[in-house]
């Protein structure tokens, strides 16, 4: 775990002063809600549906014990019991009033925490891979880069008004679990001749104009990875449309420059900025390193898992996996109980989770993009008595990657930019499918709703996406299919004419029979609709 | 009939204007007619309000209704959460919204 140097606690401390003021003068009337919109936005604060949001920033997924403690201590003081995680590894108040956010930043400055750079056109939280660390197939941790990264971007004074916000995804493993490509930049930590470097992938993203990251460039040397970066986003500065928000990200650049004319731009720029010695020195990345190196686990630990009990031993086939020393095991938390609100958790639960990371996970937690919570480093001897205790807390629902896993952002139910709810779809498709043998027999089928075009509930990344639009006032739903985050990255596309909420449920219904109908052996969900395309599907759902 | 609601600037709570002051209650609303935009500047102006603005509504017998999903789910309160709701014990205030 990283933990703040004296830079970073006063540049924390500082901006917690600076937005107490902020707030004071604007509860004062001395400065109009034009005025300080942007500054609380910068300060992750939003207006939403009900009251205030508060996003707070979780860098990398990674949190301890202590700060998931003050999370639901948040929720429980100043919010109404609960906080929702979401698909950028954040965590989201609902119910905040402006008069108690300086408290709140305050007390998460006090465990190293900060909403800093959770909106605005600035770099946004740096995401990873929720398995960092432990994954058996990553060839080293990427989350020391991710948190050079995040000091790099924090305040960045040339790229705090970006034409558009800017999302960066780090990973270091064969398997894509954060979406990588789907990011403004992706960067993939890859070895070659021996030597580890970063591939970086430039101009994915969802929203409205849904695309896949090119690879720009394939082997960046480490030593050069933040120059490299600051050239992608000084071009980007410097020729991203700000005349139009809609085409203001970096995809449309990239798009209408070609790959080739940015490379080359960037090359340009790279030659430039390299001269003027951004990269750390080893002995800083050193440092930084450091903090992330493995707990001690006991590669001699035991490796059988006592089966015994079923409705265990269906919860570790599901929701556990492998851990890269011998002896321990990945334990992924589902947030999404059948007719639960998807990333939602209570102050309890948050405690609970805590509790059981210092006791079973050597103090860490994880945050994923999928809106689950992760204890990377368990041993499996400790994997029945964890699971008990989960299971007493209603977070021991065996479904990760289940059609029941459904990634949904507030929707309409919160959020003001929503045009549909997406929180009862999820709802009634989870009691759809709510027989645990039916969605095992189904396979990994990855689920995602959005309530407008935004797209933060990833529907164009989803195997089935549902898009929730207003038409003429009502709420109706788009489907998609065939849509991947992962390595086999791809986008859906739309099955026909929307539907209402119960009919979108029975359209899922009728293409999880046809592909039940078609599938061979060893395929998922979507290889089935790669492999016999979406005539099928339509001809099942609109007859 | 016209409706002007917006944020309470404190608390961040959905009001309405019900002709004198601002309400958390819809069933307080008051039909703001022509002069939605004059009342809505005096009162951002005076930093009763945060964000206001003006949207159509229709009398019901339950009192105002305001024609889009959109504000009903504001004036309640999340359909999912009936307890934060502002009426939790109403089982089937969540018609009103749908």
């Amino acid at each position: 775990m990283y933990k703040y140097d004296e830079y970073d606690h006063a540049m924390v401390e500082a901006r917690v002063a600076e937005f107490s003021d902020q707030v004071r003068r604007r509860l004062a009337g001395e400065i109009t809600e034009d005025q300080f919109k942007p500054l609380r936005l910068m300060n992750g604060l939003y207006l939403q549906l009900h009251a205030y949001m508060l996003r707070v920033a979780v860098p990398y997924g990674t949190l301890d014990s202590r700060q998931m403690r003050m999370l639901a201590h948040i929720a429980r003081k100043y919010d109404r019991d609960y906080g929702h995680f979401t698909t950028r590894q954040n965590i989201q108040y609902n119910w905040i009033k402006l008069e108690d956010a300086p408290a709140i930043l305050a007390d998460l400055a006090s465990v190293e925490m900060h909403a800093i750079q959770t909106s605005g056109n600035c770099i946004r939280n740096i995401s990873s891979d929720q398995w960092a660390g432990a994954a058996a197939d990553e060839i080293t941790d990427p989350r020391p880069w991710a948190e050079l990264l995040r000091q790099w971007s924090s305040f960045h004074p040339e790229f705090s008004y970006l034409p558009r916000k800017f999302k960066i995804a780090v990973i270091a493993a064969t398997e894509d679990r954060a979406a990588m490509r789907l990011h403004d930049i992706g960067i993939q930590i890859v070895e070659k001749d021996g030597q580890h470097g970063a591939a970086f992938y430039v101009g994915g993203g969802m929203g409205r104009t849904p695309m896949i990251a090119p690879l720009i460039k394939d082997f960046v040397p480490l030593a050069d990875m933040l120059s490299y970066a600051e050239a992608c986003l000084r071009v980007y500065n410097r020729y991203g449309r700000r005349d139009n928000m809609y085409k203001a990200r970096i995809k449309i650049l990239i798009h209408e420059l070609g790959a080739d004319e940015y490379r080359r731009q960037v090359e340009e720029e790279f030659a430039h900025v390299k001269a003027l010695g951004i990269d750390p020195p080893k002995a800083e990345f050193d440092r930084i390193a450091a903090q992330f190196a493995p707990p001690a686990l006991d590669a001699a630990a035991p490796d059988a898992i006592d089966r015994s009990d079923p409705d265990f031993a269906v919860w570790v086939d599901q929701n556990v996996a492998k851990h890269r020393v011998p002896g321990h095991a990945i334990v992924n938390i589902s947030l999404k109980p059948v007719g639960g609100i998807p990333g939602d958790a209570s102050s309890a639960q948050i405690d609970l989770m805590a509790d059981l990371a210092e006791q079973y996970s050597h103090d860490e937690l994880r945050v994923t993009h999928a809106q689950n919570i992760v204890l990377p480093h368990v041993r499996k001897a400790d994997l029945y008595a964890l699971w008990q205790a989960l299971d007493g807390a209603g977070l021991a629902t065996p479904n990760l990657d289940l059609i029941s896993d459904i990634i949904a952002c507030p929707g309409l139910d919160y959020c003001s930019l929503a045009n549909a709810r997406s929180i009862p779809v999820a709802q009634k498709i989870a009691k759809r499918f709510a027989d645990p043998a039916r969605q095992r027999d189904l396979g990994e089928l990855k689920l995602k709703i959005s309530g407008c075009i935004n797209a933060c509930g990833h529907h164009h990344a989803g195997h089935i996406g549902i898009l929730g639009v207003d038409r003429k006032g009502t709420e109706n739903y788009q489907l998609s299919l065939g849509g991947s985050g992962a390595e086999d990255v791809s986008l859906g596309t739309i099955t026909g004419p929307g539907f209402d909420e119960d009919g979108v449920v029975d359209a899922i219904e009728r293409v999880t029979e046809t592909y039940l109908a078609a599938r061979t052996d060893g395929e998922r969900f979507v290889d089935t609709y790669r492999r016999i395309g979406m005539a099928p599907f339509k001809e099942a759902i609109y007859g | 009939m016209k409706l002007l609601t917006g944020n309470d600037l404190k608390t961040g709570f959905v009001t309405w204007w019900t002709g004198a002051d601002w309400s958390l209650h819809i069933e307080d609303a008051a039909d703001v007619g022509d002069h939605g935009e004059a009342i809505l500047a005096a009162e951002e102006g005076a930093r009763r309000v945060n964000a206001p603005y003006i949207i159509a509504g229709e009398r019901t017998a339950d009192g105002p209704r305001p024609a889009h999903i959109k504000d009903r789910i504001r004036a309640l309160g999340p359909t999912v959460r009936p307890d934060l709701t502002l009426k939790p014990a109403d089982p089937a205030a969540g018609d009103w919204v749908i």
